[in-house]
């Protein structure tokens, strides 16, 4: 990345459009520290991220919610031990009381049931929305989904897309999602940014992006082998 | 051709020295985590499990093994030049079993055992972003992941020890009963005339060393993994070689400083 600009609003949804490989998530990681810029700023409520102690950035991830490409579910916990993580280790609440919240957090997501299984006995899309749910555990402020539709088959991809949207208005979150997936992209964006060569391109809501006059975004988002973006091999 | 060698032994040098500052600095940040509240209680548990309950069946067959083919090595040698052999048995392999045997052989067996497993549950989190999850949920992998590893196996390697020395001297009763027609009272005798208590905690001394270099090679190979299933292979690979080294090393290190 080199030169990059990125606004994003308040308790909207930003999507960050892009081909595989052109660092969205590595942009995306840069936003919650877990990679450091060379130089530039992150500025997370005004606080740049990038200059955070450790201790700082913890307490600053906990305003954070993550949906990472393949959940990243952790495979010696279960389900529940999962989305209630970080309620066991960061809240005084009783197990009891865990227990409720974790059901109340898989319900959101459309899970039940599923508490004592391990991730591995899930499917793509379960793993998908565990991981959505222990995200959105400790109500975060900022979401960051990373290709939450890759790997899923279409009607499983409406499905987590409808959540997303169904998450933000009633969790009322800033949340941006990074994805390759158009449809996705329109369906769940307030703004959309197309990420090329490193930089932002162009961003604006998803009817501007649709009659963009940018003949790169024009290729991406028609889908185009062929235009102004070299595909080599 | 000279030029080429320089920079072939130049670069190695430097990787050397690179791995060996980062198990350093991992080293010094389990050993800081450590004592940073709140313990992970109910991990440490389930490690010491892992490490050792869960390894018994394997120290058993190495220490009983161990035992058995010193005291008919041993004993073989020795009646070729003097008959009565079993009279000396046990003071043989108790003295070799509890300062040196044991000890290396179970750090040896245990950096394959549970050093690979390790490497591999910790590498495969990492490349499957696990650990990253980790972090955005404001918690530290080195604490979460690597410390109660960590004090698990300095704790287990040297009761695993312990038990093997227990084995590893009835074996050598078993043979000095069964080859050299030796007696129970002499075997213990010629035990109780040699071994002092302290050869055994000098021994056991050691353990705590190569369960730390497990368990922190082991992490810290873990950490560096990447590249998927290749990926976890090599490190797992060179987790169990260098754990594999650095106990030899520090074994000829810590012999030579105990006695």
């Amino acid at each position: 990345m080199h030169g990059l600009s990125l606004d994003i609003p308040d308790k909207k949804t930003v999507v960050i459009i892009g081909r595989s490989g052109c660092g969205k998530s590595v942009l995306l990681k840069h936003m919650i520290g877990l990679l450091k810029p060379d130089s530039g700023k992150i500025l997370v409520k005004g606080k740049d991220i990038a200059k955070l102690d450790d201790k700082e950035l913890d307490e600053a991830r906990k305003h954070f919610g993550m949906l990472f490409q393949g959940a990243a579910l952790f495979d010696s916990l279960t389900v529940a031990e999962n989305v209630g993580f970080a309620l066991t280790r960061f809240t005084k609440k009783s197990p009891a009381e865990i227990r409720k919240l974790v059901k109340e957090k898989l319900a959101l997501v459309g899970l039940e049931n599923v508490e004592d299984k391990k991730p591995a006995e899930l499917s793509g899309g379960m793993k998908k929305r565990v991981g959505l749910a222990r995200a959105i555990a400790m109500d975060p402020e900022i979401m960051l989904y990373d290709e939450p539709t890759t790997g899923l088959d279409p009607i499983m991809s409406d499905i987590i897309n409808e959540l997303i949207v169904e998450l933000q208005k009633k969790l009322k979150m800033t949340s941006v999602v990074v994805t390759h997936d158009m449809k996705s992209a329109y369906q769940i964006g307030d703004k959309i940014a197309m990420m090329y060569e490193g930089k932002i391109i162009e961003e604006g809501t998803p009817k501007e992006i649709q009659h963009t006059k940018n003949a790169v975004v024009k290729q991406f988002i028609k889908g185009s082998a062929k235009g102004p973006i070299q595909v080599l091999g | 051709m000279i030029q080429s060698s320089f920079e072939y032994i130049g670069k190695k040098v430097t990787m050397f020295l690179s791995e060996a500052g980062k198990i350093t600095r991992l080293f010094g940040q389990v050993l800081f985590w450590t004592f940073k509240k709140p313990s992970e209680v109910k991990s440490i548990f389930e490690q010491m499990v892992i490490i050792g309950n869960k390894s018994l069946a394997v120290v058993t067959i190495t220490s009983l093994s161990t035992g058995m083919i010193l005291a008919l090595q041993t004993g073989t040698a020795i009646e070729r030049k003097i008959s009565g052999a079993a009279n000396m048995l046990g003071g043989i392999v108790s003295l070799a079993l509890t300062r040196e045997l044991a000890p290396v052989l179970i750090g040896l067996v245990m950096a394959g055992k549970i050093g690979s497993a390790i490497t591999a549950e910790i590498g495969t989190m990492n490349v499957t972003e696990q650990v990253d999850a980790l972090k955005t949920m404001a918690t530290n992998p080195v604490k979460y992941l690597a410390v109660p590893r960590f004090l698990a196996a300095i704790f287990m390697l040297p009761l695993l020890t312990i038990y093997a020395d227990l084995l590893g001297t009835l074996g050598g009763l078993f043979i000095s009963l069964n080859i050299f027609d030796g007696t129970t009272g002499g075997y213990f005798e010629s035990l109780n005339m040699y071994m002092r208590l302290d050869d055994v905690f000098k021994g056991l001394f050691k353990t705590v060393f190569f369960g730390a270099i497990i368990a922190v090679v082991g992490c810290q190979r873990g950490f560096e993994t990447e590249g998927g299933a290749e990926g976890v292979g090599k490190s797992t690979t060179s987790s169990v070689v260098i754990s594999s080294m650095l106990i030899l090393v520090t074994d000829y290190i810590l012999t030579a400083f105990l006695w």
